[in-house]
């Protein structure tokens, strides 16, 4: 799988908001094309459609405006990641508490990791 | 997700030992982690996908930043002297983190910046790292062996031009101040800066040729 045009159209076309330059996505820092990306796969695998998606956002946003969200734009990807853990607990993939756990993992794994060497997980970062 | 991400992770951490990552990504590695290890993602074409865009994160002010190097030698200096008050003084809407250090290229001096990745890499002024300069096997070969790694690039430096590698902390992070190609004299910073790449800032390559770019 890898970047279809067509796919990113389809989402450019459907999904709301998301920051471009001319015709491609911008990114202001590189988890959000991290982000994109996968749930870019994740609807081309068929886990959900673009329209599900652009509900399931639009829904995060108007929430998140709700409770005071600035709305300039600058919290977007915020909210994308936010969608995107939401759909994969809905979808059974892997739930809040399981994200929960490789986040720590992780946290743990740049912790214990010199600076200037490759942070890799292992499974003692899952205390 | 429901549960709240509020953890006070890295800002107490020791940054002399160990490497931070933010809570964003932080969270698109979990995520990633999982997706991998269930088989919805694969992590090369995840890169492959990010890779259609890297020129397209950040806003790219590093071009600027040269270019205005290029055209003022008052400013040169000062970047010179200390890279983030200089660029600070040059009232861009972008913030630039602290400890950025501007290294100067000369016809006797080549310089190539490494770091794995943490949080040191200058993508408000670089944009989107490549896929490949958070290999392992580049950072080492960088270190190692430098003008393989620049050839691998298409980059072939004169014997006597020395090869310089800085290697990137959590405190200090370095950009690549390239030398001005010839035949550019009397250019506008608008147009020295389309000759500008994210390579010849990293080091691993060099700005474009006056006749690269259109009149």
């Amino acid at each position: 799988m890898t970047s279809d045009p067509a796919s990113v159209r389809t989402a450019l076309e459907t999904v709301p908001g998301i920051p471009c330059e001319g015709e491609a996505p911008v990114f202001a820092e590189p988890w959000q094309a991290q982000a994109f990306a996968m749930a870019l796969t994740l609807q081309q695998r068929g886990v959900f459609s673009w329209n599900e998606w652009a509900d399931e956002l639009g829904a995060q946003i108007k929430a998140a405006i709700a409770g005071g969200d600035p709305d300039d734009g600058t919290t977007y990807y915020r909210h994308w990641l936010a969608t995107l853990e939401r759909l994969v607990a809905r979808k059974g993939i892997a739930s809040a508490e399981t994200l929960d756990r490789y986040y720590n993992a992780w946290d743990h794994a740049a912790d214990r990791t010199p600076h200037g060497q490759t942070i890799e997980l292992r499974a003692d970062d899952f205390r | 997700m429901s549960s709240n991400h509020d953890h006070d992770h890295g800002h107490n951490h020791d940054h002399e030992h160990g490497s931070e990552l933010s809570e964003m990504q932080l969270r698109v590695r979990a995520l990633e982690t999982i997706l991998t290890e269930k088989g919805y993602v694969d992590p090369a074409a995840l890169d492959s996908i990010i890779e259609t865009y890297e020129t397209k994160v950040g806003p790219h002010i590093g071009a600027q930043v040269v270019a205005r190097a290029w055209a003022d030698s008052g400013f040169r200096e000062a970047l010179l002297a200390d890279a983030s008050k200089a660029i600070a003084q040059l009232g861009l809407q972008q913030k630039v983190g602290d400890h950025l250090v501007a290294v100067e290229n000369t016809p006797t001096t080549h310089n190539m910046i490494v770091c794995t990745l943490c949080s040191c890499y200058p993508w408000d002024l670089l944009g989107l790292p490549p896929a490949w300069y958070k290999s392992a096997p580049y950072r080492a070969r960088t270190v190692k062996e430098p003008r393989k790694v620049l050839a691998d690039f298409g980059v072939t430096l004169p014997d006597e031009t020395k090869v310089r590698v800085w290697d990137s902390t959590a405190e200090t992070r370095f950009i690549v101040l390239p030398m001005r190609p010839a035949a550019t004299e009397g250019w506008s910073e608008e147009k020295l800066a389309e000759l500008v790449t994210r390579d010849s800032m990293i080091g691993t390559g060099l700005p474009k040729a006056a006749n690269e770019v259109q009149a």
